[in-house]
């Protein structure tokens, strides 16, 4: 999401006063200062407990609950952030929980100073303020038995939940008690990486029970007394506004208890959803339909190619490719459309509004901002409005929306219904409601000298910019005429090519646009990976050799590229119709490379297989790690070979799966994950699946019918 | 007035019998275990059993579940003990976790008709199911998995 580039001191500068009037600055909680932990009360806790800072407590029951600060959206972050600190811990692991914390500037994300999840930064973020809270934890419950048993602390161990001294021993459930009392350390050792007993290890989640039996809660599934449940008819076109509605039909169905406009359109509040869903069918609104009413997809991508004629904002400058001496060239135009996130779990959002409070359930990627919206709407200063993190039924970015729309809109409902409410979008809704991948085109020209050497590329992006408009927007795009969101993956492309430029066009359309699952990498990774694949065939050389010669100097680079060509068995003879693709990217601080194979038939490409090689750094949990890259992959390919949001007179042309599809069982390839095992910094995972995915199953589709694909998803009549 | 049994317990329920079975299930119920997605059987979140048959419980009418017995995610096994639920967490499956539901079920069926399924056994029964995490590999292999623990009758 959020790039990690970003450099920290940016943040202090940021205020989202604009949005919420929530002055935000920088801060890295250190031991010191989590250990004023919110009042266990509000935690739920009992009175017997031990919390020693704001991510853990330890309960006379031996249980161990770790507070977790990053929403679960399927990453992972629910087991893998507390496997950090039972690790330092020395906890028996049977007995730790979970829980997500509540909104408090302790929970905000270090880096980005506030509480959020993006960027697949949790794991790597939290990775020393968790083991820190651990680590402390630990020295506090050493110091209790320590003093219990008058002896030295240093002679004291810990082992699965308990202090240890000769053949005496506390559980750290006895020990809660006397800890409470002691003051946290101001520093803490951690542990050698070789002592690590979780950290490394493929731990199953903690999560999963829950997620079998129904008894997982999602935002959706939230009940509280007396709420009733909206749905609300938004504008068929960005930007249109209401004129007026009729709901002479619509008031008088069963059910419904009001009928008002908003400022997002008009609330319908029923009992029930289907009462509210069928009775907004029988509304009648009447919209402006503003400057969007002619918008064209097809339109806008042929302005795009235009725009992209003409020289951009400069973004890298490496030599000169005008005067490169340049024995072949190239040029190539990639296109890719506008996405939707297609959580599994449409939006929605629950409010209970009251005269001097707020409570807000959601999933939610994005806590203080989705809380000083909700503040301002509901006209109380941010600490009247907190906010529960439900489990995420999937985010990929859309939970994480600069405006909050969908709690803004909830609390606007509340207003008027005057009960507690739910507002549930409908798939149609989500699907509609805009925040898209924003559509590219990027048209890249390079050459190779008379012995095959890559020695020119020019890169010029034409989009648009995703933090325009946002309260980041200052400290993201640091007085730039260009969004770095828009050409991170090109902008640091890592092949030693001499002369090397990037050049951005920034479009402005009315269709609001959000960063989606590894964000600019999306289509930059698809874009440039098949270029390179362009230049290796203008070289006649092979795409794998081709890559290797040119990441010479990016030795981790090198690792994934090779472990996965040798993986996959790149260079074996396939059965024919069947081609293989290689495709090698750097993204979210982690290193990705993969091969497809597939085949073509009838002008269907079929995926057969992928092998994917991730270099993530000191790794926590290899099988969290191994399902993100599968997930991503699969992410990836569905984008690659299905999907495309288009617009025709400013309606967007898709509604629900049937039009949108995602990849199915039927269409799954097999997918294998290879980690490389080093201890180098940790880096991301959520991410950088995606982006090697559309550009892999691309080149193998040249490899198998000698076509390239410039445009996704990939139609072969398009195939050049 | 609609009665029908749902996990084995009887209810009589005032409902428009129209309205569908997943909403009246989610809200009126209160076992919110079985999810939506759609609206319209595109991708299985609100799978159910009707008499035992996987039924897309977000287009069923209310009306079609009357006199039968429904079983949803709920009553799959609360325990976690049917050898599909424990394939899956032996496979660590779930990822948001939020089309679980529909999948286990569906799979139910499959395993109950095809004790042993095949590759394209799988891809036929749950073809019908969409997972956005991608956790389509694992569903497969906790599928071989849950076959091979019932055919060693470790489990019912």
């Amino acid at each position: 999401m959020i790039r990690r580039k970003l450099e920290r001191r940016d943040f202090l500068k940021i205020s989202v006063a604009a949005s919420g009037g929530l002055l935000i600055g920088f801060q890295f909680p250190r031991i010191s200062a989590l250990a004023s932990a919110p009042s266990s009360s509000a935690l739920g806790a009992s009175t017997n407990s031990f919390m020693p800072n704001a991510f853990v407590r330890i309960g006379t029951d031996e249980r161990v609950t770790v507070i977790v600060n990053h929403s679960e959206m399927g990453q992972g972050v629910y087991t893998s952030l507390p496997m950090l600190l039972a690790d330092e811990l020395d906890a028996d692991w049977t007995k730790v929980g979970f829980e997500p914390a509540p909104v408090d500037p302790k929970y905000n994300h270090p880096a980005f100073g506030m509480q959020m999840t993006g960027g697949s930064s949790s794991v790597y973020s939290g990775l020393q303020q968790f083991r820190e809270a651990g680590a402390a934890a630990r020295a506090m419950l050493i110091a209790a038995a320590a003093q219990q048993w008058s002896v030295p602390a240093s002679d004291c161990r810990t082992e699965s939940g308990a202090v240890l001294h000769g053949s005496r021993k506390l559980s750290y459930g006895q020990l809660a008690g006397t800890a409470a009392k002691l003051t946290p350390p101001e520093h803490v050792q951690l542990k050698d990486p070789k002592d690590f007993k979780l950290i490394g290890k493929p731990i199953k989640r903690l999560d999963t029970p829950e997620k079998l039996n129904g008894g997982a809660v999602f935002g959706i599934d939230v009940k509280l007394p007396g709420m009733v449940t909206a749905v609300i008819a938004r504008p068929p076109i960005f930007g249109a506004k209401m004129k007026s509605f009729d709901d002479a039909r619509a008031r008088s169905m069963p059910g419904v208890k009001k009928i008002v406009a908003i400022p997002a359109g008009v609330a319908v509040i029923a009992d029930t959803f289907w009462q509210a869903k069928t009775a907004r069918e029988a509304l009648r609104v009447e919209w402006d339909e503003g400057a969007m009413q002619n918008f064209n997809t097809s339109e806008m991508m042929h302005q795009f190619r235009e725009r992209a004629k003409a020289p951009g904002t400069s973004v890298r400058k490496d030599g000169d490719v005008a005067t490169a001496s340049v024995a072949k060239k190239i040029e190539a135009v990639y296109e890719v459309p506008y996405l939707s996130h297609l959580m599994m779990e449409p939006l929605n959002c629950v409010v209970d509004l009251r005269a001097d409070s707020c409570e807000v359930w959601t999933g939610s990627q994005f806590q203080t901002i989705d809380r000083a919206n909700a503040a301002k709407v509901a006209g109380l200063p941010p600490e009247k409005v907190q906010l529960h993190t439900t489990f995420l039924g999937g985010g990929f970015g859309r939970r994480a929306n600069p405006q909050s729309d969908f709690v803004v809109e909830a609390v606007y409902v509340a207003k008027a219904a005057g009960v507690p409410v739910k507002v549930i979008w409908t798939r149609e809704d989500d699907m509609q409601g805009g925040w898209y991948r924003p559509a590219f085109l990027h048209a890249i020209e390079g050459g190779v000298d008379a012995s095959g050497n890559a020695v020119s590329w020019r890169s010029r992006l034409v989009g648009q910019s995703i933090m325009a408009g946002t309260p980041f927007a200052a400290a993201m795009m640091k007085g730039k005429a260009y969004d770095p969101a828009s050409v991170e993956g090109v902008d640091d492309l890592p092949y030693e090519i001499p002369n090397l430029t990037v050049e951005s066009h920034q479009a402005e359309i009315g269709v609001p646009v959000q960063w989606l699952r590894s964000v600019g990498h999306s289509h930059t990774a698809f874009a440039t990976e098949c270029f390179v694949d362009e230049l290796a065939g203008l070289a006649q050389k092979d795409p794998y050799q081709f890559r290797r010669a040119l990441l010479q100097k990016h030795p981790r680079h090198l690792g994934v590229l090779d472990l996965a060509a040798q993986k996959a068995g790149w260079g074996k003879p396939l059965p024919k119709g069947m081609g293989r693709g290689i495709a090698v990217h750097f993204a979210f601080e982690s290193y990705s490379a993969h091969v497809a194979e597939v085949s073509v038939e009838d002008g269907n490409v079929r995926v057969h297989r992928m092998v994917c090689a991730i270099d993530c750094g000191q790794y926590v949990n290899p099988g969290i790690i191994a399902a993100q890259t599968e997930g991503g992959a699969i992410f990836g390919a569905s984008a690659a070979l299905f999907q495309e949001l288009t617009f025709d007179k400013g309606r967007l042309q898709q509604t629900n799966f049937n039009s949108f599809p995602v990849m199915r069982m039927n269409e799954c390839p097999s997918i294998e994950t290879h980690i490389v095992d080093n201890h180098e910094k940790s880096g991301g995972i959520g991410e950088p699946g995606v982006p090697c995915a559309a550009p892999a199953i691309a080149n193998a589709v040249f490899a198998a019918t000698g076509k390239r694909i410039r445009k996704l998803p990939i139609r072969m009549s398009e195939a050049v | 007035m609609i009665a029908f049994s749902v996990n084995g317990k009887h209810i009589d329920l005032e409902v428009d019998p129209s309205t569908p079975l997943l909403w009246v299930i989610r809200e009126q119920l209160g076992l919110t275990g079985t999810k939506y997605g759609c609206g319209m059987a595109q991708c299985g979140a609100c799978t159910v059993h009707i008499n035992g048959e996987a039924v897309r419980s977000c287009v069923a009418p209310v009306s079609r579940a009357g006199g039968k017995s429904v079983t949803t995610i709920e009553g799959l096994s609360p325990d976690l003990s049917s050898p599909l639920q424990r394939a899956w967490l032996e496979e660590d499956v779930p990822q948001c976790g939020y089309c679980q539901s529909g999948q286990l079920m569906s799979a139910a069926v499959l395993l109950r008709e095809k004790p042993k399924p095949t590759d394209e056994d799988i891809d036929e029964a749950m073809t019908g199911n969409i997972c956005r995490c991608g956790t389509y590999p694992r569903i497969r292999k906790a599928i071989h998995r849950a076959a091979e623990m019932v055919a060693k009758g470790g489990a019912r």
